[in-house]
């Protein structure tokens, strides 16, 4: 397994998109987590003078219509979407890749239900399925970790299922079947480090996904509630202010577009990374 | 191929049944009956037990379901809580509008996706194939509503060239329907056609890498002949099985578009039953767009079934 990871990580060297990719991620990830320390103010603080302020000393990015910090709202609103990212992509990976790999091993009338199952989630499109859920359960952030995490299970249970097709008559998988091994340190011990490569590169992307819907949904009111400063509810609080305060809806946007093209050039590189034709082109 | 038709309606069937059941199981999840949240302030006694005998809320949950799939089955779906409409009525007054919305983006991503991803395989590792690329993955990062309003911001508030908001049909005034259908369209399709930039590329590269180009080139066929003909024609299918792959993309996408250039579409209707706590809407809504997705997904199998044996013998 250890060297799976090791496998993954090293070859992404050769990708200096991907790697700036992950120097700004760690950056804003940086930034998110110490919100509290670096935000130069309060994000909830109302200001009756700083009303509309456009960008300059004093709010270095401007002020909403209620006069609080649009840095300082947008540093916390980092929080809100890494935190459900990484939540609901656990959540989906973990529930998804354990389906999958279950199916895709056992076989028989569970890969059925399963496979069944991964096709009907499949088929409600992933922001209608999502909506129809908080609309169900109510616009809470946990909900809507619940909810992103369920659109995006099917995606890990269909990689899952099919790495494992592919591994489970490999020659070591039934070396280790004949020597008595339980088909749970099968899965475990020699399935999941085989597979881990192309997991690795779908969590990535999903990260980006998941971004992106959680500030899609916040954007339509259905998201976290209405009074976190979520990078979606910054773009609709701004949208209509346009003409007046541009920087209202432009730097949470900015700040989702460069959260999301990072992943993505970091998913991308992975991809290409990992996969053992791109990697023989490289070589030849 | 007969065999492989069958095979794959069969397994729709399954799928269906799901769908029907999600959309069935999310309403039940709702805190409080339907009644309740139907009739709000209005809610008595004696007008809820009314409701929930005339919606058969007072049977058993699977009686309920069964009663439920019966009449969606017949083409019932049910009246929307909210107007009164039959929902099978409101989805057909909505449909042209995602419709069209839906074919402009997907017409704007071929126009846009297909020249570019053919010359970033055309010119690889030079400067037009990061510039390709460099679109591929800006597109897929920027998110389309926010899109939508700086496009509204700049081509209707600032130039005054299209109009902000608003639906005009196509039979009665066709300029004025494009005027308002081209911001919406590229909003949308620009994430289709990122992803079809990046799969129109790595299918001309597989193409460019055939022994029958390379014969082509020999005897001294031209480059406009030899990649707009021999390399696009082949390289088009998995672009056309992507794009078939892409129109969940769409559907989703439209509820957002819709929304932001108040485009009345069944994505706008689908956050109207949200916000209206209007579930036989949204309940119907759910299942009409599911089963649409997947019998256009149904559809684009076999069409590559069709063109490729190597799938139904597979």
């Amino acid at each position: 397994m250890v060297d799976s990871f090791r496998h993954a990580g090293q070859p992404l060297c050769p990708h200096p998109s991907a790697v700036a990719g992950l120097v700004v991620l760690s950056l804003l990830g940086l930034l998110a987590l110490f919100a509290p320390v670096i935000a130069p103010y309060d994000p909830f603080a109302l200001s009756g003078n700083a009303m509309l302020a456009p960008p300059g000393p004093d709010h270095w990015l401007g002020a909403d219509q209620l006069g609080r910090d649009l840095l300082s709202r947008l540093l916390y609103g980092a929080r809100i979407s890494f935190h459900v990212a990484v939540l609901s992509v656990g959540f989906a990976l973990g529930i998804g890749t354990l389906a999958g790999g279950i199916a895709g091993y056992v076989g028989g009338w569970i890969d059925q239900v399963v496979s069944r199952c991964v096709d009907v989630l499949f088929s409600i499109p992933d922001i209608l399925l999502a909506l129809a859920i908080m609309a169900a359960l109510g616009p809470t952030l946990n909900h809507l970790v619940l909810a992103i995490g369920i659109v995006y299970t099917p995606i890990f249970a269909r990689i899952a299922r099919g790495a494992v097709l592919d591994l489970r008559h490999a020659d070591y998988i039934e070396a280790a079947r004949s020597i008595g091994s339980s088909p749970a340190a099968i899965l475990y011990r020699h399935v999941l480090p085989g597979i881990l490569g192309p997991l690795v590169v779908q969590t990535t992307l999903s990260f980006a996904f998941a971004i992106l819907t959680e500030a899609a949904l916040s954007f339509l009111g259905l998201g976290v509630e209405p009074d976190q400063p979520s990078w979606g509810i910054l773009l609709n609080q701004g949208k209509d202010l346009m003409e007046r305060a541009w920087w209202i809806a432009v730097f949470p946007g900015l700040a989702i577009t460069l959260t999301v093209f990072c992943f993505n050039l970091v998913g991308d590189g992975l991809r290409d990374a990992l996969d053992p034709r791109v990697r023989a082109e490289k070589r030849a | 191929m007969i065999f492989y038709i069958a095979r794959r309606l069969l397994l729709a069937i399954p799928v269906l049944f799901g769908i029907s059941l999600v959309a069935f199981a999310l309403v039940r999840l709702v805190p409080g009956d339907t009644a309740t949240v139907m009739l709000g302030m209005q809610y008595t006694e004696a007008r809820g037990e009314q409701i929930r005998a005339e919606m058969g809320l007072d049977q058993p949950v699977p009686v309920q379901y069964a009663i439920w799939l019966s009449r969606a089955l017949s083409g019932d779906l049910g009246q929307s809580g909210f107007t009164g409409q039959p929902v099978t009525r409101a989805l057909r007054e909505r449909l042209p509008v995602t419709l069209q919305l839906a074919s402009s983006a997907v017409l704007f991503a071929l126009v846009m996706a297909l020249p570019l991803g053919m010359m970033a395989a055309v010119n690889r590792g030079r400067w037009p194939d990061h510039l390709a690329m460099t679109v591929g993955v800006a597109g897929l990062s920027v998110p389309n509503f926010w899109l939508g309003i700086l496009l509204i911001l700049l081509f209707a508030r600032t130039l005054g060239w299209a109009p902000s908001g608003g639906f005009i049909h196509l039979f009665e005034d066709p300029v004025g329907n494009l005027r308002t259908m081209i911001l919406p369209a590229f909003a949308l399709g620009l994430a289709v056609a990122a992803v079809l930039i990046r799969t129109m590329r790595a299918s001309m590269l597989d193409v460019l890498g055939q022994e029958y180009l390379r014969m082509a080139r020999a005897k001294g066929c031209g480059p406009l002949r030899l990649y707009g003909v021999h390399a696009f024609r082949n390289a088009l299918v998995p672009v056309l099985t992507v794009l078939g792959i892409q129109v969940g993309y769409l559907l989703g996408g439209s509820v957002v578009i819709e929304s932001v250039f108040g485009l009345p579409g069944i994505g706008l209707l689908a956050l109207e039953a949200i916000r209206n706590r209007d579930y036989v809407l949204l309940q119907g809504v759910i299942v009409f767009v599911g089963t649409a997705f997947l019998l256009i997904n149904l559809t684009v199998d076999l069409l590559y079934a069709w063109v490729n044996p190597q799938i139904r013998y597979g």
